[in-house]
């Protein structure tokens, strides 16, 4: 009896988490007319909202700023975030732990401190518009730093120390031995990164206009909330869909490391 | 701790590379971190909409803000949002985490759903609940007419509207929750429920007398991250709501982003960021202390 009501708690909570994505996905593949429906299945499921939401708005190209986006940044904050990393665990140089304490500092600002002074930066560049302001102020990040150096304090410097007497130098023990040691962190950081950008909108929202260089959160807030869509739920179900199907299917396929990456962010509080 | 002796360490790490290593960082902090918040110090003290030149105003920004109905409107939402947010987040997170902790089967398979909508954009999450929210053909609506109970103005009514966002909020962030504490319960040495038992103490007694002050170090995490996130609500009543009805749902950065950019105010918008960003460092410290003193007392 006490298992039973376990299992039932814990399914309802699986249907109150999953079935409004359900729905979402059903809902997309029918006419308006019964979108209303709490059930998922129609007779007459089209791909009708899909058309007219390709059709509507360019989101094939806001696919593939946001790719584009999201990919360099992660790669961005993959290099020169290990680079900092190594060099604050490994390497002795003066005023280490002045950078150290930098990055905790960045750590801990709030965002709301440097938006707008950012956003004017990035008009005074002149590169509002253009895709280096989406991806500049995000191009290392101190957190990914801190990660870094903590995974690389492990490393045993005999392996290290081996590499430097076969003369290698530091760029070659990070890229080729050190990196390779550390997947797991790389991973946790990628992830941390990858979803982070393709989720952000608040940031595009304020730096891009052009919609030929808008990411695909930002292209599907303005369908929905500027008329285009015209107040069609089944078009704003179908562009949060293809916003939504990316995501879900990477997770499908990483569950354990997106469960595991996320929950690092949290132990760092 | 280290695992390897440091003492002796080879010349080679006495060279440059370290300042090679660390140089893009340095450029990137001066660029997009520091100079950043030099300009925001000077903002404060102007007034600017970008096109034309600066106007110096003294002190006029944190008079006006004082002054400002909506600055302490943004403010009071925040409040409503947390004092829903965090213990509705707190108690949901660790029900589930507690019935996950245990010997069954599927639970892999449990705590992926309920993880799902942490990894899936606000804006997805956002134009799904507002179909949900809907007064009259919303699923909850109908759902609750079909069991007999009066339809909910989830975003219609002023003082449900927060409340609703909260709710949202807690659905799509309750399952890194649910993780946290999961890692926390994995941590509670057995021993101490085996000698509680032997003590013949109630597994509820267990409960609040060793599983919750173990916890307390994710109860700190949830409720200052909770914290943060809901001074950061943005996209959320941007979608939703767009703030309204009558700004019950104005939250610190949509109000930010209105002044700055619906507005031009830039010099009003960058005080308005500074003084919430104050106000997130203060409430924030000022939680970890309350927190941490209750779990020694």
């Amino acid at each position: 009896m006490k298992t039973f009501l376990k299992y039932l708690v814990l399914g309802v909570g699986a249907i109150i988490f999953a079935y409004p994505f359900l729905w979402m996905i059903a809902s997309s593949l029918k006419p308006e007319s019964q979108i209303g429906g709490l059930g998922l299945y129609s007779p007459d499921f089209t791909l009708h909202n899909y058309t007219q939401v390709f059709t509507r708005i360019p989101i094939g190209r806001a696919f593939v700023n946001s790719l584009f986006v999201s990919f360099t940044t992660t790669f961005s904050v993959l290099v020169f975030g290990s680079m900092v990393g190594y060099a604050l665990a490994r390497l002795q140089f003066a005023g280490k732990s002045v950078i150290y304490a930098v990055v905790i500092f960045t750590m801990t600002l709030p965002f709301q401190l440097t938006l707008i002074p950012q956003y004017i930066l990035m008009v005074k560049l002149g590169i509002t518009d253009t895709y280096m302001a989406l991806i500049a102020p995000t191009l290392m990040t101190a957190f990914s730093i801190v990660l870094f150096r903590q995974f690389f304090l492990q490393i045993p410097q005999a392996l290290i120390d081996a590499a430097r007497i076969d003369g290698c130098s530091d760029t070659r023990i990070l890229f080729q031995l050190v990196w390779p040691l550390s997947r797991p962190v790389l991973i946790t950081v990628s992830i941390l990164t990858f979803m982070t950008s393709w989720n952000e909108v608040l940031w595009p929202l304020i730096v891009v206009r052009d919609r030929a260089l808008m990411t695909l959160p930002q292209l599907v807030t303005l369908f929905t909330i500027g008329g285009e869509a015209e107040s069609l739920l089944g078009l704003e179900l179908a562009a949060a869909t293809l916003l939504a199907l990316p995501v879900i299917l990477a997770y499908a396929f990483f569950q354990r490391y997106f469960i595991e990456s996320m929950a690092s962010t949290g132990i760092k509080g | 701790m280290k695992l390897f002796p440091t003492s002796e360490r080879p010349r080679h790490s006495k060279n440059r590379t370290g300042y090679w290593f660390v140089l893009p960082y340095v450029i990137f902090f001066g660029t997009f971190v520091a100079y950043p918040l030099m300009f925001s110090f000077i903002l404060l003290f102007h007034r600017w909409n970008i096109v034309t030149p600066m106007e110096w105003v003294g002190l006029k920004n944190f008079e006006r803000l004082l002054r400002d109905p909506l600055f302490f409107k943004s403010i009071w939402n925040t409040i409503v949002f947390l004092f829903i947010h965090i213990p509705l987040q707190i108690v949901v997170a660790l029900g589930f985490a507690v019935l996950l902790n245990s010997r069954l089967k599927f639970r892999g398979f449990f705590r992926a759903v309920y993880f799902m909508p942490v990894v899936v954009s606000g804006v997805v999450v956002t134009i799904l609940w507002q179909q949900l929210y809907a007064y009259d053909s919303g699923l909850l609506n109908r759902l609750l007419v079909m069991m007999g109970i009066d339809r909910v103005p989830w975003l219609i009514n002023p003082d449900v509207a927060m409340p609703s966002v909260a709710l949202m909020a807690t659905w799509k962030n309750v399952g890194i929750y649910i993780i946290l504490f999961l890692v926390g319960l994995q941590n509670v040495p057995n021993e101490l429920y085996e000698s509680a038992s032997l003590d013949g103490a109630t597994a509820i007694r267990q409960f609040f007398r060793i599983t919750l002050p173990m916890l307390n170090p994710t109860i700190v995490v949830v409720v200052v991250l909770s914290t943060i996130g809901g001074f950061s609500l943005f996209i959320e009543p941007y979608v939703l709501t767009g703030g309204g009805p009558m700004q019950s749902t104005l939250s610190a950065v949509l109000y930010i982003y209105n002044q700055a950019f619906y507005f031009g105010h830039m010099g009003y918008a960058a005080t308005l960021g500074f003084v919430f960003a104050l106000i997130i460092l203060c409430v924030v410290l000022l939680q970890r202390k309350v927190i941490e003193s209750e779990s020694t007392s």
